[in-house]
């Protein structure tokens, strides 16, 4: 077993392969388009920009080598985003493995309770969908920091509500994706990690 | 490190590992122990202390930080902000700003530990922080800290009513009434404390159930 990272102009992939080493799986963090197609299980995590990011993509040809994956993948937070069909971040046209949009949270106007954006902190996940999760999963918390969200669509795997419900995962046949950041989300996104481990 | 594990698995929901005397003595955060740290513990870890320059804050990302905490050296330069901001995203950047209470609803900025007062005023520079490109804003009252008391409510309320942005409370938790307070007459997005669970005068799964009792949404 060996999950390929992508590597690419991003942060917080150290946070992903910390992760990975707790679970005693073993990595490569790579950009190598061989390495990526012939590893078992590949990650797209991502912490950044959408127009910018896509840019990069394209310029490295990441993009037509992820929507060809064969093998499971797991794309998180900006990487979740990116698999979308657009990002209203940059108005940006995406990868399009998901058909679902990615929107700007809107403050709600009076916003009494002072709510904030980004969305930073622990929340739910709901309604439950993929292999990503089992039953022990319903309403656990995880961790987001985002702000812009998935709507919700065909492919809505898990439930979040905050300012209006939106997809915090999604799922298409080998392609899986949170918004949440697992590697930070404790023993719950540990859990969802080796989920996806054992696939 | 082994307290910093210990929390985590207490259900902290995130840790900070801030070297508060960094600035002060001119020394850095210790990159080494920040890597260790950042391995064993799966929750948000966000580092403080000696940050000046862009090149510190990516030695800590590399090392597993997931946010640095800028204090002093965005209050001198505060072109920082945006510099960090742009280069890792605003996720990546909490400012932390230390205040102490003139009169009414002014608060004088201070840096080195509370130690030097500067012309900057609580409310217009966390505007100004959050302009330019911080996540999060860590607001310690210097007033506050260490008496446990409570926190400085009024003044966070006010704050919050002003950004958009996720403000952390510190500085005056001494009881578990204290934190239902900072979220509620508050309007804290989070609280921080340091001592009381060092001590272990409160412990973090007593907490969390007495907020979840009292009606604040929490993760158990």
């Amino acid at each position: 077993m060996k999950i390929a990272i992508i590597k690419y102009n991003a942060g917080n992939i150290r946070s992903v392969s910390f992760a990975l080493e707790r679970l005693g799986v073993e990595y490569v963090i790579t950009a190598d388009p061989q390495e990526i197609i012939n590893a078992d299980k590949v990650i797209f995590p991502g912490v950044g920009e959408a127009s910018s990011t896509m840019k990069y993509l394209k310029e490295h040809h990441l993009d037509e080598l992820i929507v060809k994956l064969k093998q499971p993948v797991l794309g998180i937070c900006l990487g979740m985003q990116l698999m979308c069909s657009h990002s209203e971040e940059g108005d940006v046209d995406c990868l399009g493995i998901f058909e679902e949009k990615v929107k700007k949270f809107d403050l709600p106007k009076p916003n009494p309770d002072f709510i904030k954006v980004p969305h930073m902190g622990w929340n739910a996940i709901t309604n439950l969908k993929s292999r990503l999760f089992d039953q022990s999963l319903e309403g656990q918390y995880v961790y987001f920091v985002h702000s812009f969200y998935v709507a919700q669509g065909a492919h809505t795997a898990a439930t979040t509500h905050y300012i209006l419900p939106y997809s915090s995962a999604l799922h298409k046949d080998n392609f899986y994706a949170t918004q949440f950041h697992p590697e930070k989300s404790g023993d719950v996104g540990s859990r969802i990690l080796e989920n996806f481990v054992k696939l | 490190m082994e307290l910093g594990a210990l929390y985590a698995s207490q259900g902290a929901d995130e840790l900070m590992f801030l070297d508060i005397t960094a600035s002060h003595e001119g020394r850095k955060t210790f990159v080494d122990l920040v890597k260790r740290i950042a391995k064993h513990i799966n929750i948000p870890f966000t580092v403080g202390g000696g940050i000046s320059e862009l090149k510190d804050a990516e030695a800590l990302l590399n090392a597993g930080a997931d946010k640095i905490s800028i204090n002093s050296s965005a209050v001198k330069n505060p072109q920082l902000i945006n510099d960090m901001a742009q280069n890792f995203g605003s996720q990546f950047v909490v400012v932390a700003i230390d205040a102490k209470h003139l009169e009414a609803d002014q608060w004088v900025v201070t840096v080195n530990g509370g130690r030097i007062p500067t012309e900057k005023r609580l409310f217009s520079w966390a505007k100004e922080a959050e302009e330019r490109g911080a996540g999060e804003i860590l607001f310690t009252s210097m007033d506050h800290d260490g008496v446990k008391q409570g926190f400085a409510n009024e003044a966070l309320a006010k704050m919050s009513s002003e950004l958009s942005i996720p403000i952390i409370a510190s500085g005056g938790a001494g009881s578990m009434a204290h934190f239902k307070d900072v979220f509620t007459a508050g309007k804290a997005d989070a609280g921080l404390a340091a001592s009381i669970f060092h001590y272990k005068e409160i412990a973090i799964p007593d907490l969390k159930s007495y907020l979840r009792q009292e009606g604040v949404n929490v993760r158990l």
